[in-house]
């Protein structure tokens, strides 16, 4: 079976170390903020000026001057700072945050991501993504493997306009969590069910494995 | 108008001498931080030809948005302008020029306009439509390009808030860009929710000291909210 949204980011959470700063992007990256481990520390960033962004609020607490980079009306929690948007920028272009997670339209097997914009249809804006891309080591992009129609999003060369260029070394889809190395794309896991078969299928750029892939422990 | 007493007492005041073609940065991130009652005069006064450097472009009748139904805008500098038709239309029929920014670069851009820094090199962007017609530089090992700094004729700016002397103090993540804007407008218009007497904010903890700072009025704010999600998490993601 090809893994829920809720699974895909579970499956993100169990990358989450103690004491990690993480910015989490719009969509799937935002539902791993709900699963992480109790016995462990992690600050979420908002790139629009936060640190240590809590959950939604209620209606009692809920406050105008308070959002998240998704313009979601959010909390904070204690230890949480705020700041301006070069800073907030300087955070992540640094480096200095651990983990970040985004969503994406295709991903490719030189590390190329496009997730900003298709021309002609969709021109909404890169916001803070390409800096996210630019600037963290440690991505993870989160995606459905393919489109509705079957269509492969992991390919040998974008097709779209890129959010950034060799930026991306791991993919989490809804069937496979996959490396990106060397001009491949490696196959380390697989969701429960799905065969190393259907993955091939569903992979257009090179796709390598070694073994028996294992399934994701959840 | 005394000494260091930036406090001008209409808006009409607040916003004199904006004229046809003038550059505007303003702070604000989607509808949070926006000095909304200094945009309603914009728009009230109906100055056009506009270039606009803000993070987002409003949502329609609100914010920025305002400015489109009337053409105010010539061309918008920003990094994400979804959420918003009549922009989508605009952009589309070429009425509008976008130039589409990396949030990081255009915080960048006025941050380093306001301390007279005309350029500098980042990585964001490299190899996308973003780099084109840019200067490459290569440094330990990385490709960076080349982006130039933003000022504006005028800076419009929403803080929380003020002395009469224009230090100022934000609130929560209203702060967003306003800081930066505030630094890279040749004449820089700050409204605030509260003005107290010189000598009441800490100086500790303040956030823009006042040698930025122009004008500054007192305002009431509607403070719209784009998502309001509240708890339970699972229901209210907003997807």
């Amino acid at each position: 079976m090809a893994l829920s949204r809720e699974q895909i980011a579970q499956r993100v959470s169990q990358e989450l170390q103690d004491g990690y700063y993480v910015n989490l992007g719009i969509g799937i990256p935002t539902l791993v903020a709900n699963y992480i481990p109790e016995n462990m520390e992690v600050m979420l960033q908002s790139e629009n000026g936060l640190l240590g962004m809590g959950q939604y609020p209620t209606e009692e607490t809920i406050d105008a001057d308070l959002i998240n980079a998704g313009k979601q009306t959010v909390t904070i929690v204690k230890g949480a700072s705020f700041f301006d948007s070069a800073e907030s920028f300087a955070m992540i272009r640094g480096g200095h945050v651990d983990l970040t997670v985004l969503g994406a339209f295709e991903v490719d097997t030189n590390g190329n991501i496009a997730s900003y914009m298709i021309p002609g249809k969709l021109i909404k804006g890169m916001g803070g993504a390409m800096d996210l891309v630019a600037g963290a080591d440690n991505i993870i992009v989160t995606m459905t493997h393919a489109s509705k129609h079957g269509e492969s999003k992991l390919l040998t060369n974008c097709t779209l306009p890129l959010t950034g260029k060799g930026s991306i070394k791991k993919v989490l889809t809804d069937l496979a969590f996959i490396e990106i190395k060397e001009g491949k794309f490696h196959l380390l896991e697989r969701a429960p069910g799905v065969s190393v078969e259907e993955i091939i299928k569903l992979t257009d750029g090179e796709l390598v494995f070694k073994g028996d892939v294992p399934e994701m422990q959840f | 108008m005394a000494g260091f007493d930036k406090i001008v007492s209409s808006y009409e005041e607040a916003m004199a001498g904006i004229e046809d073609g003038m550059t505007v940065v303003s702070g604000g991130f989607g509808s949070c931080g926006i000095p909304e009652n200094l945009i309603k005069e914009i728009y009230r006064k109906e100055t056009k030809e506009l270039t606009v450097v803000s993070n987002n472009c409003g949502i329609e009748g609100y914010g920025l948005g305002l400015l489109l139904p009337k053409r105010q805008i010539k061309k918008m500098i920003a990094s994400y302008v979804g959420e918003n038709g009549e922009f989508e239309r605009q952009m589309m029929t070429g009425e509008l020029e976008v130039e589409l920014t990396p949030q990081g670069t255009l915080a960048e851009k006025i941050r380093a306009g306001g301390a007279g820094i005309p350029a500098f090199f980042t990585a964001t962007g490299y190899g996308t439509l973003v780099a084109e017609g840019k200067e490459n530089r290569r440094f330990n090992g990385r490709e960076y390009i080349l982006e130039e700094s933003i000022t504006g004729d005028f800076a419009i700016i929403k803080a929380w808030k003020a002395d009469r002397y224009g230090n100022l103090v934000f609130r929560k993540t209203a702060r967003n860009f306003n800081p930066l804007a505030a630094t890279a407008g040749k004449i820089t218009v700050v409204e605030v929710e509260e003005i107290v007497e010189v000598g009441e904010l800490d100086p500790d903890q303040i956030h823009t000291p006042g040698i930025y700072v122009n004008r500054l009025i007192q305002g009431t704010f509607e403070k719209r909210i784009e998502q309001r999600t509240i708890q339970p998490s699972s229901a209210t993601t907003g997807e």
